[in-house]
């Protein structure tokens, strides 16, 4: 019998009708009336107005019929929450049916019915299930919990389900567990109040691994998932955990193998780096892994988008499998982009010539977005193994004879990259790029191979005319393609300035004249003006050698990659964002998940770039540097507050591409920085000092106008972290202090939003000296709007520690009811100078010779300095003691030997040498250099107050 | 990481039911669902996961419909892709076939099943023969209030109690796939063997069951070396196998579901010569005619044979006039799948037939470039195992003491089989 008839009948009178046989009592009548409703409520139609009746049938003991009523219930409910209070009674009766299968029913649908007027009636019959004789009651039940806990998660609390629920963790039926886990898990997301009751202990945990071997497929990924918010006290439990779960691995569903593989990742960081039960765990990865590359396509992308995080932090399960990742003609388009992405993930120079003939194949392909990331995935192998940068290049010439327009032009964007990474060694092929000119018609086709035009504008003949020809249009191209044309004329000016003035002067006047694109004006005026002031200066500038580019384009950031691994099978992973990104307000503080978030920053840039977007990265490099987007380093505000333009330096090795962009985005920042000290425009400052110092500059700069405190310890000005834009209406100011031996944070905390703010928690990054804050964040709450509050926080050593570049940086992540907000600041090293840093001095002595004189760094004081008494005070009030004190030498001059130890053990030595004309030189000497900047920029500033 | 919703639509995109589970996404969303596909299909970025807004939309075709869910929060999206395909699964078991009109036909007892397939967007019972026991279509007829049955909370939550069978019997079928990638230069690029074993099982009671197979590394464990044995690289196991058992002692024991199910699945990298061979020639002389030479080769013992081989040579879209001899089976045209079908019904091991074909082309080319689609083969090679996998035992205690007895069975067929062609 089909049920469609009941979706037929539309006439009129017709509701009417249905209620007069809801009335009557014919059961079958009856029971066809509701079917026809419940067709009705299926397309769409309003039947709302029959819940009176329907409620008035509620209570009947068939089941079917029963069931369709509780469906028109939980779909009419919220629209009619006066009457929705009639269907109590029923529920609580139907909680003590004698058949588990109503009772069950009910309390499902009761959790169902989102009113909070009648929530609080459903507290006794839900309490009444949680502890139901029969398990199915039971597991229905605890997922009630949660139901409930949405629509008033005070009442849950108050009531004391949590306990409950956490009970149900040690019942004997392994379903029953399992959902409480999944109920507990999701209430402790959401709830601050309950996360610590969700926090599981040793011998929960080992309850649910118990409850893991017996309970359904789904069971099994809760409790699973679960285990991989848990992080083991020791490296021995991580062991007995990761042998719990690796069976799992062979499980049927790919749901339960991907949550393994989750907790087995996230163990694998605990376990000793080096030991044998690593390496085979490592092993055992690979094989399930590959399988689920023969699962139903949909799963395949959820775990090829998955394996990119994986390889990315353990290359060494897959590198042998590359083969698994060929792509096949039927896969669809969206597996075989994956497929490309985790090729070149796992890309050596031992499986390169292979993958190099996979992509050949795939260039000649039908799908336009398959080939174009084919040719753009033969440019990043060559970048990548050098080795194969011959062959790759031969590759791209071949595919660019094949005149396809956007095979030419996808290739010559990464043509350019490979410029970048091996300067002067295929400028061969440049005539076969020039004999493609007219078919470039996207921006960063044309921006590159201008780029390739400047760089390459003394080798080619007739430049000037190809040049001038695309000057032509200047006005109707791309900004991007803009930018590269004026530096790239501006170079060929510089090389060949007798032929081309003509041709600069007609460029410069129209990218500072004819244009409202201020990034192409300033560099246009920055460029006019450094050639008509001093030419050598410009030379040196525009024509600067470039950094090397990196290997790897698009990797994760480390830390935002820590994060993503802890959200391996969910969409966090797919998105390759964390769930804070795409996931409304409510996101859970965990310690585990905190100590791997990233900075937010950086989250937004670097993954809005799907990592195939080679090119897209390189079109960064164009626009003006202080809003460049495109720094994974340090993408915060308050880096390019205090050091402007450098992030560029600061950066690991800056983003691929970009060609030419990287020689004016020094130029322009010269600019910036010349103005800045008053000094000559350009020249020198292309030759930037290396990152740390310039990051102690920047301090320099502050502590310098900072108005003279008196000569104890040393506290910075409070500078702004987290602008209110930033924070969604929360302003922090801060700045760190030394007091009694400890660190402290003191910040304001500033409500520049319209509604009061409360819930306010702090958390760090890991960082290079392992701070964390000793107590809880205290802000006054609710913070009301333009309430500022100060606060001062201590802050102890013993986090966890992670080199961060600068050494210096500590990112900090703060939240509130608003969200959560992520800034980075930096600490001053004078505050981590601890109190019994005074050396021996013979231990001093033996030290100082010890050290060769390559660890050695010094460094004149550009200021002169107070009186020696006045020197010592500010030095000993830091924590820098005096170890010696010798005047040596006709000219009197005075040696100081200090002595300070930082807060986690590591001692630097200095020689203060005071002339007496006042110029004084410090040297400092030590066994870890990589300190050594940021000693040196606190003494400067202890010295300069 | 639940589910928020759960829908299918028809391929317009309306809903013919649906299941609001959490009530945290306006059901209305899904009208945006629909016109985001094709935005997508035509920007080339087909993803099975799409977002509108924070809200996410996964889901698959299958048929005539689409089944979406829905998720705001940080899904487990692996949880809900294997959901969607389970429900396609139990409701094949319910009424055959999953399309539009069998939704329409039976909206009741879908709703039933959606009810207890998952709560609050965490999936629950999905066992087809289990909730067979308890949601059934006929239900208003008996007029007897169902219960729920042990089995879904019981560790055993696949079998039920109480079953029984006149004679006790247990078929075990073992089906290897080959699934093959060649080179347009002969290369082996991929040769890997996806073997299942299926059983279909009639036994009486509760029944604990024992396999044993020629595992290369149980043999190892239990020092018998000698032995022909196989090297299982991954396998995957139905829930009823303890998986625990395994891990320690290579075990493989299970208290069975009743009737058919998959047992096990396993994958190997093979280092064999690809079964069937396919060489082929083609010279495309644009504007003018196509011509094919290929060749097929068994490449298996001469004492098997394939069976419905079925060779599928791809031919450009505009060709015409198709003209071809074969030295064995027959040769026909489909230009429905712009291909060449080749079938033969028996191949003997060694043998090697050989197809020629020619077609014409128009004069004028066609504008848009078309794919070079592989070679596709497909074929049957019964009492066979490429792997060598045997079975070597099938243990069945249960405690009323019957004997029952094994029907054990090989097969080795195509997978994912490609050739690709110049």
């Amino acid at each position: 019998m089909s049920d469609a008839k009941y979706f037929t009948t539309t006439k009129k009178g017709e509701l009417a009708e249905l209620r007069a046989d809801l009335q009557g009592d014919k059961r079958d009548k009856k029971k066809d009336a509701i079917k026809k409703i419940i067709a009705n409520m299926t397309v769409g139609k309003d039947v709302s107005s029959l819940f009176p009746d329907i409620v008035n049938c509620m209570q009947t003991d068939n089941l079917e019929l029963k069931k369709l009523v509780y469906l028109y219930l939980m779909n009419y409910a919220k629209s009619q929450p006066d009457l929705a209070i009639l269907a109590v009674n029923t529920f609580s009766k139907d909680c003590e049916d004698p058949n588990p299968l109503i009772r069950a029913l009910a309390v499902r649908t009761m959790g169902c019915i989102r009113v909070d007027k009648i929530t609080e009636y459903l507290c006794d019959p839900l309490r009444k299930c949680l502890k139901d004789e029969d398990p199915y009651v039971r597991k229905t039940a605890a997922v009630c919990v949660a139901k409930l806990h949405d629509i008033n998660s005070q009442l849950v609390e108050e009531q004391g389900f949590l306990d409950l629920l956490r009970e149900l963790l040690s019942d004997s039926v392994p379903m029953v567990v399992a959902n409480a886990v999944a109920s507990l898990a999701e209430i402790s997301e959401t709830s601050p109040a309950a996360a610590d009751l969700g926090e599981l202990d040793t011998p929960a945990i080992n309850k649910l691994l118990t409850a893991l071997n017996e309970c359904t497929e789904w069971g099994q990924v809760f409790i699973l998932d679960s285990i991989s918010n848990y992080h083991p006290s020791e490296e021995r439990e991580a062991q007995s955990i990761c042998e719990r779960v690796t069976p799992r691995l062979s499980h049927a569903n790919a749901a339960v193998v991907l949550s393994a593989v989750k907790v087995l990742m996230q163990m694998m960081d605990i376990l000793p780096q080096d030991s044998g039960y690593l390496q085979g765990l490592t092993r055992k990865l690979a094989p399930p892994l590959v399988t689920l590359l023969s699962t139903e396509a949909e799963i395949q992308y959820v775990a090829l988008r998955n394996i990119n995080l994986i390889v990315q932090k353990r290359p060494e399960i897959l590198r042998d499998e590359i083969k698994v990742f060929f792509v096949k003609y039927n896969d669809p388009i969206y597996v075989k982009l994956e497929k490309l992405d985790v090729m070149i993930r796992l890309c050596t120079s031992q499986n390169i010539s292979s993958i190099l003939s996979e992509l050949k194949e795939y260039a000649t392909e039908v799908d336009v977005d398959f080939v174009r990331k084919s040719v753009r995935a033969i440019g990043r192998c060559a970048i990548k193994v050098e080795s194969s940068a011959d062959k790759c290049v031969s590759t791209l010439v071949d595919l660019i004879q094949t005149k396809v327009t956007y095979v030419v032009q996808e290739a010559i964007v990464v043509i350019k990259d490979i410029f970048r990474k091996y300067p002067n060694q295929y400028e061969g092929i440049i005539s076969t790029l020039c004999q493609n000119l007219d078919s470039l018609d996207e921006p960063d086709a044309r921006a590159s191979m201008i780029w390739i035009l400047g760089e390459y504008c003394d080798r080619i003949d007739e430049v000037e005319e190809i040049l001038g020809s695309f000057l032509e249009g200047f006005q109707d191209e791309n900004p991007q393609v803009q930018l590269q044309l004026l530096t790239a004329v501006v170079k060929l000016f510089l090389k060949k300035p007798t032929t081309t003035q003509e041709l600069v002067q007609m460029v410069l006047t129209k990218a500072t004249q004819d244009t409202d694109n201020p990034d192409l004006r300033d560099r246009g005026y920055i460029y006019w003006r450094l050639l008509s002031t001093d030419p050598a200066a410009a030379k040196e500038v525009v024509l600067a050698e470039k950094p090397v580019i990196s290997e790897e384009t698009d990797l994760l950031e480390p830390s935002l990659l820590d994060e993503l691994l802890c959200h391996i099978s969910t969409l966090a992973s797919v998105y390759h964002k964390p769930p804070s990104a795409f996931v409304e307000g409510k996101i859970p503080v965990r310690k585990i998940t905190l100590d791997k978030r990233p900075q937010q920053s950086e989250s937004e840039t670097t993954e809005d770039q799907p990592p195939e977007q080679l090119s897209a990265v390189s079109s960064d490099t164009q626009p003006t540097p202080p809003q460049d987007p495109q720094d994974p380093g340090t993408g915060d505000l308050l880096g390019d507050l205090l050091s402007l333009d450098l992030p560029s330096y600061n950066a690991a090795p800056p983003t691929i591409g970009g060609g030419g962009g990287l020689a004016e985005f020094d130029m322009l920042s010269g600019g910036i920085g010349g103005l800045q000290l008053g000094g000559p425009l350009g020249g020198g400052m292309v030759t930037a000092p290396p990152p740390a110092s310039m990051a102690g500059l920047g301090m320099d700069f502050f502590s310098l106008s900072a108005p003279a405190p008196q000569p104890n310890n040393l506290v910075a000005p409070k500078t702004v972290w987290l602008n209110s834009t930033q924070g969604k209406g929360l302003e922090i100011s801060g700045t760190f202090a030394r007091r009694n031996g400890k660190v402290f944070l003191d910040a304001t905390f500033t409500n520049k939003a319209l509604g009061p703010m409360s819930d306010f928690a702090i958390q760090f990054n890991k960082n290079s000296f392992g701070l964390a804050p000793a107590a809880q964040l205290y802000v006054q709450s609710p913070l009301f709007p333009n309430q500022p509050f100060n606060t001062s926080l201590e802050l102890v050593t013993g986090g966890v520690v992670m080199l961060m570049n600068p050494l210096d940086l500590l990112q900090v992540a703060v939240k509130n009811n608003v969200g959560v907000f992520y800034f980075s600041c930096n600490i001053p090293a004078y505050t981590l100078f601890v109190e019994d840093g005074k050396m021996d001095r013979k231990v001093f002595l033996s030290s100082w010779k010890e050290l060769p004189s390559s660890n050695e760094v010094q460094k004149t004081l550009s200021y002169p300095l107070a009186d020696l008494d006045s020197v010592k005070t500010k030095l000993e009030a830091n924590n820098v003691f005096i170890i010696a004190e010798r005047t040596v030498g006709e000219d009197m001059q005075v040696l100081l030997y200090v002595s300070t130890k930082l807060i986690n053990g590591l001692t630097v030595l200095g020689e203060l040498k005071i002339l007496r004309n006042g110029q004084t030189t410090l040297s400092l000497k030590t066994n870890a250099m990589n300190v050594v900047p940021l000693v040196q920029s606190s003494l400067d500033a202890i010295l300069s107050q | 990481m639940p589910a928020s919703a759960v829908f299918i639509l028809d391929l317009k995109g309306k809903p013919l039911i649906s299941r609001d589970y959490r009530g945290d996404v306006e059901m209305s969303v899904i009208d945006k669902f629909l016109p985001l596909v094709m935005d997508n299909e035509e920007e080339g970025l087909m993803t099975p996961i799409l977002i509108h807004e924070k809200v996410t939309f996964i889901y698959l075709k299958h048929r005539n419909i689409y089944l979406v869910a829905t998720a705001i929060k940080n899904a487990n999206v692996a949880v809900i892709f294997s959901f969607l395909h389970r429900i396609i699964e139990v409701f094949q078991e319910y009424f055959k076939e999953m399309e539009e009109e069998s939704i329409r036909d039976n909206f009741v007892i879908i709703y039933e099943l959606m009810d207890e397939l998952m709560d609050y967007g965490y999936p629950q019972t999905t066992e087809s023969k289990i909730l067979k026991e308890y949601i059934t279509q006929e239900s208003h007829k008996l007029q007897i209030t169902p219960s729920v049955p042990d089995a879904v909370t019981n560790a055993v939550s696949w079998r039920k109690q109480g079953i029984k069978y006149r004679k006790n019997e247990v078929f075990l079928d073992v089906i290897e796939s080959v699934n093959l990638l060649v080179s347009a230069n002969a290369q082996v690029l991929q040769s890997e063997i996806v073997g299942s074993v299926k059983m279909n099982v009639h036994l009486t009671g509760m029944p604990e069951l024992r396999l044993g197979l020629n595992d290369k590394i149980l043999f190892e464990n239990t020092g018998r070396t000698r032995s022909k044995a196989v090297e299982l690289e991954d396998v995957k196991f139905h829930q009823c196998v303890r998986l625990s058992r395994f891990e320690n002692d290579r075990t493989i024991s299970f208290v069975p579901p009743d009737g058919e199910f998959e047992l096990m699945s396993y994958r190997l990298n093979t280092q064999v010569k690809p079964l069937i061979w396919v060489e082929s020639v083609i010279e495309r002389h644009s504007h003018s005619r196509v011509e094919y030479l290929i060749k097929a080769k068994g490449q298996f013992k001469r004492r098997s044979t394939a069976n419905d081989v079925e060779i599928l040579i791809p031919v450009p879209a505009d060709a015409d006039t198709p003209r071809h001899r074969c030295t064995a089976g027959t040769a026909t045209y489909a230009p429905e799948k712009n291909a060449l079908s080749w079938k033969i019904k028996s191949f003997p091991g060694g043998k090697e037939y050989v197809l020629r074909a020619h077609f014409g082309l128009p004069s004028v080319q066609s504008e848009e470039g078309e794919g070079r689609p592989p070679i596709s083969v497909k074929f049957e090679i019964p009492y066979f195992t490429t792997s060598g996998i045997q079975v070597r035992y099938l243990k069945i205690i249960e405690k009323s003491g019957y004997q029952a007895l094994p029907w054990v069975r090989y097969i080795t067929q195509n997978g994912d089989y490609q050739l690709r062609t110049h």
